[in-house]
């Protein structure tokens, strides 16, 4: 187990030697976020009652932080390694592929939860937000990371270039964090989009995490839990075999 | 009975229409020094990698001190140490650190005595808390052997280990191989410089494109050479056309001509007197390694 606990370690520690830029720069996106919208919104929505438009946006931009950085952490170390070529490190060494997407996951999952918890603690300078059941929101805050950072361990893997990690982030990561809910309830969208809406797997993460804030979301949680717990599974399982195949690693 | 450091049978790879490798069979046993040289492109890196677990072979089998590569992955690794090619480093961390990390990979805690150790013999304990970025190239290839030595590998495989490296490390780095090697050790070493592999390596195999085509002790491939060298200088730069069919290489007034006794000299000496040709260096020398090496890959 040392290798794995080695392995986890050193993946915490990249991103904690930089967390200027890991953990400082998406709070202050987030803060930004909440700044404006809260500005230019809070006197015309109001999606649940008893919740300020402030206070509604505070799950969504936290989830949404977590996610993305999750998704960042363990895309970026996995390119990073595989374009500068120490990659071989983790390689070479008697890991199984088990070890390996355990401790990236984890480190994922780390990152996702701290920069989660940053914004949330930023954000209660500007508004108070109940918490009705804190365990749910833990629940959702390592599955939801974890669904991200397996997702970013096989675009880390897939991906040959920034650019097409990139890609993947600006073409399905964004979009689908973007149109999920984050600053809306669907209820307030067109059918059609609401229709779109429930095929967008983010859109239960989020709408999961702010049941866990007010008690009240667009659909049931146990469904949303569902969702979740089906998304992180099929993924885990999709990276594990890519990796016990050695896909794109071993040649 | 101990099994062999490295077993390789019947090993086959294909990169897409390329056939990298041809069916490699090798066997290098415990305490050899031994030296894997060809050409750019022979398949030296890929067999390295099949054996490192890097490359997946298409059919054979690759053992490392008994173990598969494949099926028992995790005995193999633990017995190999491998140094490879391309200068790679984590920007992240300081030398101490990057040594810690990889000693923690292969399930080493507090294995500090023996890091120091290795950074003592690599010249690199003055560099032990400096970033991995700020180091030059050859203190980076430094860091890059110590990695592959943390968990005190039997087996151990330099990939070019000296490629763009200065003459100060190239000679303590061969001290320190030869010490690891006086111990038991087992090393295998690709390079360019067939003059190391000559003074270093007991045995050699030479591929080419994907094929072992030589496979014997250093002393008796040498012996087996089957030409002598002769080194000329002569002017005017005239040589008789009798001797023609002896030249190995020529450049300007100088030749290296092929000899199959000493005796020969007598004739080629005649010949030039009678052509009233002057010699202003002569010297008459066995042939190197890179002599075989030429020859070998020249015929097959």
């Amino acid at each position: 187990m040392t290798g794995f606990y080695t392995l986890l370690y050193k993946e915490l520690l990249r991103f904690w030697k930089v967390s200027f830029q890991t953990v400082l720069a998406p709070v202050i996106t987030a803060l930004l976020y909440l700044l404006i919208f809260s500005h230019v919104l809070a006197e015309h929505v109001q999606v649940y009652a008893g919740v300020s438009y402030t206070a509604f946006l505070v799950p969504g931009l936290v989830m949404m932080s977590m996610l993305q950085n999750a998704f960042a952490n363990s895309s970026s170390s996995l390119i990073q390694s595989k374009i500068t070529g120490n990659i071989i490190f983790v390689l070479l060494p008697p890991l199984s592929y088990l070890e390996f997407f355990a401790a990236y996951l984890l480190a994922a999952i780390a990152r996702g939860i701290v920069v989660g918890l940053g914004v949330f603690l930023v954000t209660l300078a500007f508004t108070r937000v109940n918490i009705d059941h804190p365990l749910w929101l833990m629940l959702f805050a390592v599955l939801c990371s974890g669904i991200l950072g397996a997702l970013g361990v096989i675009a880390g893997i897939w991906a040959e270039k920034f650019d097409q990690l990139a890609a993947f982030q600006n073409f399905i990561i964004m979009p689908l964090t973007f149109l999920s809910g984050v600053f809306y309830s669907i209820h307030s969208l067109p059918s059609f989009w609401l229709a779109v809406s429930r095929f967008n797997p983010v859109f239960y993460m989020i709408d999961g995490f702010r049941y866990g804030f007010f008690s009240a979301s667009d659909v049931a949680p146990g469904l949303s839990l569902l969702v979740v717990l089906a998304c992180f599974v099929a993924l885990s399982v999709f990276c594990l075999l890519l990796l016990q195949r050695g896909y794109k690693l071993r040649h | 009975m101990t099994p062999p450091a490295i077993r390789i049978h019947q090993l086959h790879k294909h990169f897409g229409a390329l056939h990298a490798l041809r069916g490699v069979d090798l066997t290098v046993q415990p305490g050899e020094f031994f030296a894997l040289l060809g050409p750019n492109g022979a398949g030296k890196t890929t067999l390295i990698s099949i054996l490192a677990g890097l490359v997946r072979a298409d059919s054979g089998t690759a053992e490392v001190m008994g173990h598969n590569v494949v099926d028992d992955y995790r005995k193999a690794r633990q017995l190999l140490g491998v140094v490879p090619q391309e200068l790679a480093y984590d920007p992240f961390f300081t030398v101490r650190e990057s040594l810690r990390i990889q000693s923690g990979y292969f399930g080493l805690r507090h294995n500090d005595d023996w890091i120091d150790e290795i950074m003592t013999n690599l010249g690199l304990l003055d560099k032990a808390d400096t970033n991995m970025r700020a180091l030059s190239g050859g203190m980076k290839r430094r860091v890059l052997v110590a990695q592959a030595l943390v968990h005190k590998p039997p087996v151990i495989i330099l990939d070019e280990p000296t490629a763009g490296v200065d003459v100060e490390l190239r000679q303590s780095l061969w001290h320190f191989v030869r010490q690891l090697n006086a111990t038991g050790h087992t090393i295998i070493l690709t390079t360019h410089y067939l003059e190391e592999a000559e003074a270093l390596c007991n045995r050699v195999a030479m591929l080419k494109q994907g094929q072992v085509v030589a496979l014997d002790n250093t002393a008796s491939l040498l012996k087996n050479a089957s030409e002598l060298r002769l080194r000329i200088v002569i002017s005017p730069d005239l040589l008789p056309a009798e001797l023609l069919s002896r030249v190995i290489r020529h450049e300007n007034n100088e030749y290296i001509l092929g000899l199959k006794a000493p005796a020969e000299m007598e004739n080629i000496l005649a010949s030039l007197r009678l052509a009233e040709i002057g010699i202003h260096e002569i010297a008459l020398t066995q042939p190197d390694l890179e002599d075989v090496f030429v020859q070998i890959m020249g015929r097959t």
